[in-house]
């Protein structure tokens, strides 16, 4: 039976088949969870769960690596499903932002296999460890490839259900408390967020990101400002915001040391893009109305997160409120979204997917060498590990941004933007945007706080002589980390902290890559134009 | 008919909001089982009540004939609706298992991760 011959082909129809070569854009995420599917097929033999997993994500790799060069070649790729043509079928699109974050995710999880791999022991039942951790990585990739409203909803239920399995795999007590108050909030987040998109579909009655923007100019503002206020709740939640972060310092420090670290990289980092993406992309003329909201949100975060790091002495919840800080950072280009705002946003997300992986990896070797989370318990061990000091120096110098490291860039960025959205050289006195200054001065006083909050961790850790008077009583005899399995670990955080460095003092390329990325944010024309909406519906 | 659907959606928000609002699990489960019911029948409203026929295409055309009901939102409220109760059976079982080893049903006797009172600020340095 073939219809398409018999009869005059549909408009909504592409009649040739996608050229082998666009299946790169979809590749990744059937890669992983295939992969993921067989892992769990595979349980039974544990030993090669870690190989296996490397192959799958480095396929992932190899598929983005093909991706960025094309996106950055041709500008965005769109495929849609079933050959359909938008708005009809749901679209894939990667376009810079999004693919250069989906292979950041994809090398943190490279990394973390193999730090997973040196906390692995015969004993402990977590045969779907890897299996969850390829699941959540579809889930990211996904929600940063994806195209269509609705599926990014999709995409953030698959990272979800991932992440409780990965919170919980172990089932100590801690994390049990831990899983409670995240799965309850997150998912109230998510259902928010349909909320939100139920409202969209009613009122615009399409959910193609690019139909979507075209639709959005002609919808009611005061609607349309709705939906934008439940979406910024409804991200805020899921990247923790301020007022609404409560669950983040409650259950990142619940679960080993591997998945905190991958909850940190990738999690948070999700919902602020997709932040960015709905109210800088689809809705930018909502976003203008909720500035003075994403301002002091913005501010909130900044200020509030560091000042919970310094009160804090369990290492890896102060490593949480440094994350929560790095929101605010990114928080900031969205209430700013000019040329450098945007771009600044964006290079803070891609360095938070590494730096904050880093943080929370230097973090469990801190707690494999002392058999401690309190930093009252710890201390001394600079004579100990100075290699360990050298490594958490670094990740503190760089979640604070100090030059040359990478988080540098974004902030000088940010700090640009926040110059001129006030206007300083252009208006005169009477006429500066405050709004703008207190983004810069807020974005320096986090700034000088992470980094007072980190060193005074690394002081506590490595420079003082042992533990707090009072506390030496439940110290243990530091653990020197000689063996196989310890030295991959540290050789994989070592790694990740070398790209870090590097990536810090080479910043050319990525300063270009970014700048056409805030571009292509602010105006989307490209991005309609590669899914096919532009002329008319013919691609 | 469409104001009294969006009273009953109100309605529904209002009690899961309620429930939600509450120290003890099970009622926190309740409130996010009605509160996903009120989102799921706001979508099948999204896409407007109508008395159409249903969305069939005949064999012999590419596209159905005259007017016909909205068959999108019925895709996508099954897919809400199976991810939602997804979420549910795992919350569920969460809970229980919490309350297992925890041994409380209470939010506020739920203080493993986040210590009552806290530790003092390290005041070194």
């Amino acid at each position: 039976m073939d219809y398409a011959t018999e009869l005059d082909l549909p408009p909504a129809m592409l009649a040739t088949a996608t050229p082998l070569a666009d299946w790169v854009l979809v590749l990744p995420m059937a890669l992983l969870l295939m992969g993921a599917a067989l892992l769990l097929v595979l349980r039974r033999s544990k030993d090669f769960h870690a190989w296996f997993a490397v192959l799958v994500v480095l396929g992932v790799l190899w598929c983005e690596v093909t991706l960025l060069g094309r996106v950055i070649a041709d500008g965005p790729q769109a495929m849609t499903m079933g050959n359909w043509l938008p708005p009809f079928g749901i679209t894939f699109v990667a376009d810079l932002f999004g693919t250069m974050f989906a292979l950041a995710a994809a090398v943190v999880t490279l990394v973390l296999i193999a730090y997973m791999e040196m906390d692995r022991s015969r004993g402990d039942n977590r045969d779907g460890q890897f299996a969850l951790v390829l699941l959540l990585l579809a889930g990211v990739t996904g929600s940063f490839l994806t195209g269509d409203f609705f599926n990014l909803y999709v995409w953030f239920e698959v990272m979800l259900i991932a992440s409780f399995g990965l919170l919980v795999l172990g089932g100590t007590r801690l994390q049990l408390d831990g899983a409670i108050k995240y799965g309850f909030l997150n998912f109230l987040a998510t259902t928010l967020f349909l909320l939100a998109l139920g409202l969209t579909y009613a009122l615009l009655g399409t959910l193609n990101m690019a139909d979507i923007i075209g639709k959005a100019e002609g919808a009611n503002p005061t609607a349309l400002a709705g939906i934008a206020s439940l979406l910024l709740l409804a991200f805020g939640m899921k990247a923790a915001a301020f007022p609404v972060n409560a669950w983040l310092p409650a259950s990142y420090h619940t679960p080993p040391a591997a998945v905190s670290a991958l909850f940190a990289g990738l999690l948070t980092k999700v919902g602020i893009f997709a932040m960015m993406r709905a109210l800088v992309f689809l809705f930018p003329a909502s976003r203008d109305l909720l500035e003075p909201v994403l301002m002091v949100v913005a501010a909130a975060t900044l200020v509030v997160a560091p000042l919970g790091a310094l009160a804090e002495t369990n290492v890896r919840r102060a490593m949480g409120f440094i994350v929560i800080g790095g929101i605010g950072v990114v928080l900031t280009g969205i209430a700013m979204p000019n040329q450098p705002g945007v771009a600044g946003a964006g290079f803070y997300i891609l360095h938070a997917i590494v730096t904050m992986t880093a943080l929370y990896l230097v973090a469990g070797l801190v707690e494999k060498v002392t058999g401690q989370t309190d930093s009252r318990r710890m201390g001394g061990i600079y004579a100990a590990n100075s290699p360990l000091s050298i490594l958490f120096m670094i990740v503190v110098l760089a979640a604070a941004g100090v030059p040359p490291f990478l988080g540098f860039w974004p902030k000088l960025l940010l700090i640009e933007a926040g110059l001129e959205h006030a206007g300083i050289s252009t208006a005169g006195v009477s006429e500066i945007g405050w709004g703008g200054l207190a983004m810069v001065v807020a974005l320096l006083l986090n700034a000088w706080l992470t980094l007072m909050a980190g060193g005074r961790l690394w002081a506590h850790i490595f420079w003082r002589a042992g533990p707090e008077a009072g506390a030496e009583a439940e110290a243990e005899p530091l653990r020197r980390l000689v063996g196989k399995q310890d030295i991959l670990g540290m050789g994989a955080t070592a790694a990740l902290l070398t790209l870090i460095v590097i990536a810090g003092l080479f910043p050319g390329v990525l300063f270009e890559i970014v700048d056409t990325a805030a571009r292509d944010m602010l105006q989307p024309a490209r991005y309609i134009a590669a899914v096919g909406l532009a002329g008319g519906g013919a691609p | 008919m469409d104001y009294a659907i969006a009273a009953l959606i109100g309605l529904f928000i209002t009690v899961g909001v309620y429930f939600l609002l509450s120290r003890s699990v099970i009622r926190m489960l309740l409130g996010v089982s009605v509160f996903g019911n009120a989102v799921n029948l706001l979508i099948f409203v999204g896409g407007r009540l109508t008395r159409e026929v249903p969305p069939i295409v005949p064999p012999d055309l590419y596209q159905a004939e005259g007017a016909v009901a909205n068959p999108l939102p019925q895709a996508l409220v099954l897919t809400a609706i199976v991810i939602g109760f997804a979420m549910f059976s795992f919350l569920l079982v969460l809970a229980f298992r919490a309350y297992q080893s925890l041994d409380a049903d209470n939010t506020d006797n739920m203080r493993l991760a986040e210590p009552v009172g806290g530790c003092r600020p390290p005041l070194s340095y």
